[in-house]
């Protein structure tokens, strides 16, 4: 017997008792709705968490001072000072695992245009390949400041979609001066916008600009953004006067000509920065580079074998682990009560497959007199459960992908299709219909068609 | 040529710890074309030799040969195969499946034939056979709304869809009121007569005996061809018209 004209007798079988059927196999249509709807929700949560991963830099590292501890207190993160700007020069020129890497000076301060301020999240001086770091070379307006720009620390800025927002309110920001701590910086350029991170902190809630004018005329000393901790490393001895002459460009040395500014990049050598950002050549060779890093820093912090980590490496795996193992459990959970809801549908069939068996007893025995084998007593009742529950696949798919559909529509979560979960729906749902459908099959094969033939 | 042979069948069921004894030792033949009735009062064993004959049922010992084959110790999926193309049954109560049409219910059986017949085909058969059968503006009704007669006739149909030799009918008529069963009992003469089907027919009713050329009269297990005991042990029945 061909297997179209069986599944032809099972649909014409089930519509037979289209109300029993529909009941049926409702089992089968939430728990395969249930699965649908809890995939392409936990895909779309997850693939949001990537995306954001992305925009945040999936391939960057944060390399950040070490903790000080002294007698047993510890200070911190950042509380002492060990990392310089020729850390990250070197770092570009010996590891191969590195694309580009800049060095960060944080400053929270106020921007002032005109009569209205701003506090922008984050203030940073840097070099302009930051923005290579951040992938964020896409420039609304303007353009970038160059490396001469941090050479000679001249006072120009970038800014990001917020803080331009915010500052000009719709007036072109190009050329126009903000004061930073009662310095002018020229805005030279607007950033393309970024949006929000994972954390929901507006990433265009910034200031960039060259880390030798953040550094020397805004912060006036690294202590200022750091704790008042270990002020035993060098070099910053200066706040006294930067907190005398607020603004004024602080060093312990004479001014210099601007060609010797150039030559020697001022008195860097004692100087520190907050941390560096350094992007690898991809996301797989971010462990290359953190091992190729931390030879690096250790040789040149003359850290002796057992001593620890002055610094450190931070990543984005680990973030992206945490945030989506969350998301992974919760769809494990849901799936695992939509799994039970398909066995508790199975059972459901199973039910309904032996009443009918017993139902259409006289059936199975005419069949068996006309010719029917046992094996297509079983295959009839069989297929038919199967079609039951594809029916109720089907029925289930269309529901929970609407449901997720209104999902997005009404709570605006995010939600992504998904082929393979579609695909295991259809076969879990023939697969309950083969497990539970076979005892009843079985069954009816088994009848003795004499006595189905007398039944009542 | 035998159509049909019975060597020394016999047929005990088990009731637990007691046998019965249904069918003792029945011997019989059936030539091809024959149409024979086969009377007995109830509990006789009738049925059960019926059901013995359309190799629904094994019997307990003997030989059943149908066209020169053993039959009775054949696999199940045989005896199916056998039952598809070789027998027809007609029932009392008709056995149509219900909300099914009645093209439907006559082409069930071939779905089950070995040899593919495409749905056109399998629908062209049936409709012959249904229009032969008086029922061409009937195809698309189910049995609940065609009389008895009718759906008689669609079952007589189905019994006839795969051109079988032989057709067995237990009790045809007993569902039916007497102008139906007569036009039936003329619808099995036609078939016997023009066809060549060989036709045994389960009656208590004289009347529709009349019409068989050869009545077999089967008591206690036993066959009795009018008042000759064809069965060897036939001498020691008499008092088991009662079963236990
Ligand atoms: N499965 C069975 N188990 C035990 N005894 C049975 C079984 N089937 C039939 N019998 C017995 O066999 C005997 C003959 O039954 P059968 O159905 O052949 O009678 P019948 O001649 O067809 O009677 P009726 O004319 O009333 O249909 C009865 O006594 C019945 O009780
Ligand atoms: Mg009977």
């Amino acid at each position: 017997m061909k297997l179209h004209s069986t599944v032809m007798m099972a649909l014409r079988a089930l519509r037979r008792n289209p109300m029993r059927s529909m009941l049926t196999t409702l089992g089968i249509v939430i728990g395969v709705a249930a699965v649908i709807a809890m995939m392409e929700i936990g895909k779309g949560s997850s693939a949001a968490i990537q995306n954001s991963i992305a925009t945040m830099g999936a391939n960057n590292l944060m390399i950040h001072p070490g903790t000080a501890a002294s007698g047993g207190v510890s200070f911190g993160s950042g509380s002492v000072m060990t990392l310089t700007p020729q850390d990250y020069e070197a770092m570009l020129r010996e590891c191969p695992s590195i694309l580009y890497a800049a060095p960060v000076v944080r400053a929270r301060t106020q921007a002032v245009y005109g009569n209205r301020n701003w506090v922008p999240s984050s203030m940073m001086g840097t070099t302009p390949s930051f923005l290579d770091v951040r992938d964020w070379n896409k420039m609304s307006e303007g353009e970038n400041f160059t490396e001469r720009d941090v050479l000679n620390g001249n006072k120009v800025c970038l800014l990001g979609k917020t803080v331009a927002r915010e500052l000009f309110q719709g007036d072109a920001p190009i050329g126009k001066e903000i004061r930073i701590k009662n310095v002018s910086f020229k805005v030279i350029g607007v950033l393309g916008p970024k949006g929000a991170n994972m954390m929901g902190m507006d990433q265009d809630d910034i200031i960039i600009a060259p880390w030798t004018t953040i550094k020397y005329r805004v912060t006036g000393s690294n202590l200022s953004t750091s704790n008042q901790s270990d002020s035993s490393s060098s070099s910053s001895s200066t706040n006294s006067t930067s907190t005398l002459y607020p603004g004024q460009k602080a060093t312990l040395y004479p001014e210099r000509s601007e060609t010797q500014t150039a030559n020697t990049l001022m008195s860097v050598r004692f100087t520190n920065i907050d941390h560096i950002m350094a992007s690898a050549v991809s996301t797989g060779e971010i462990p290359n580079a953190i091992s190729e890093i931390s030879k690096l820093l250790r040789e040149r912090h003359h850290l002796r074998e057992g001593e620890p980590n002055d610094f450190h490496i931070r990543d984005m795996t680990e973030m992206t682990k945490a945030l989506s193992s969350t998301t992974t459990l919760m769809t494990n959970l849901l799936l695992c009560v939509a799994m039970i809801s398909l066995v508790v549908g199975g059972v459901g069939i199973m039910n309904i497959m032996l009443v009918s068996v017993t139902e259409r007893t006289r059936e199975i025995g005419l069949r068996m007199a006309v010719g029917a084998r046992a094996r297509d007593i079983l295959r009839q009742f069989l297929v038919e459960s199967v079609v039951l529950c594809l029916a109720g696949g089907a029925m289930g798919i269309l529901l929970g992908h609407g449901g997720s559909l209104l999902v997005r529509y009404f709570l605006n979560w995010p939600v992504e299709t998904s082929p393979a979960a579609i695909a295991a729906a259809v076969l879990v749902s023939a697969g309950v219909g083969i497990v539970f459908g076979y005892y009843p099959a079985w069954k009816a094969s088994k009848l003795d068609p004499i006595e189905a033939l007398r039944y009542e | 040529m035998k159509l049909i042979e019975l060597k020394n069948i016999s047929k005990t069921y088990q009731m637990g710890d007691i046998a019965v004894p249904v069918l003792k030792d029945i011997s019989l033949e059936v030539e091809r074309g024959e149409l024979v009735a086969l009377m007995g009062a109830s509990g006789s064993g009738k049925s059960t030799l019926m059901n013995i004959l359309g190799c629904l049922d094994r019997p307990s010992s003997g030989e059943y040969w149908l066209e020169e084959t053993e039959v009775s110790n054949i696999s199940n999926d045989a005896r199916a195969a056998v039952r598809n193309r070789k027998i027809g049954f007609v029932f009392q109560s008709f056995n149509l499946l219900p909300r099914t049409t009645a093209l439907e219910n006559v082409i069930m059986p071939l779905s089950y034939t070995a040899e593919h017949l495409s749905d056109a085909e399998r629908l062209k058969r049936g409709r012959e056979m249904l229009t032969r059968f008086g029922l061409g503006d009937r195809f698309h009704h189910e049995p609940s709304k065609l009389s008895g007669g009718q759906q008689q006739r669609v079952a007589i149909a189905r019994a006839l869809i795969n051109n079988p030799p032989v057709i067995f009918a237990d009790e045809p008529t007993g569902n039916l009121d007497s102008h139906t069963s007569e036009d039936v009992l003329q619808m099995f003469k036609k078939l016997n007569r023009d066809d060549g089907i060989t036709i045994i027919i389960v009656t208590h009713d004289p009347d529709v005996a009349e019409h068989a050329r050869r009545v077999i009269h089967i008591h206690d297990g036993n066959i009795v061809d009018g008042l000759f005991v064809h069965s060897a042990n036939a001498a020691a029945s008499g008092n088991g018209k009662e079963k236990s």
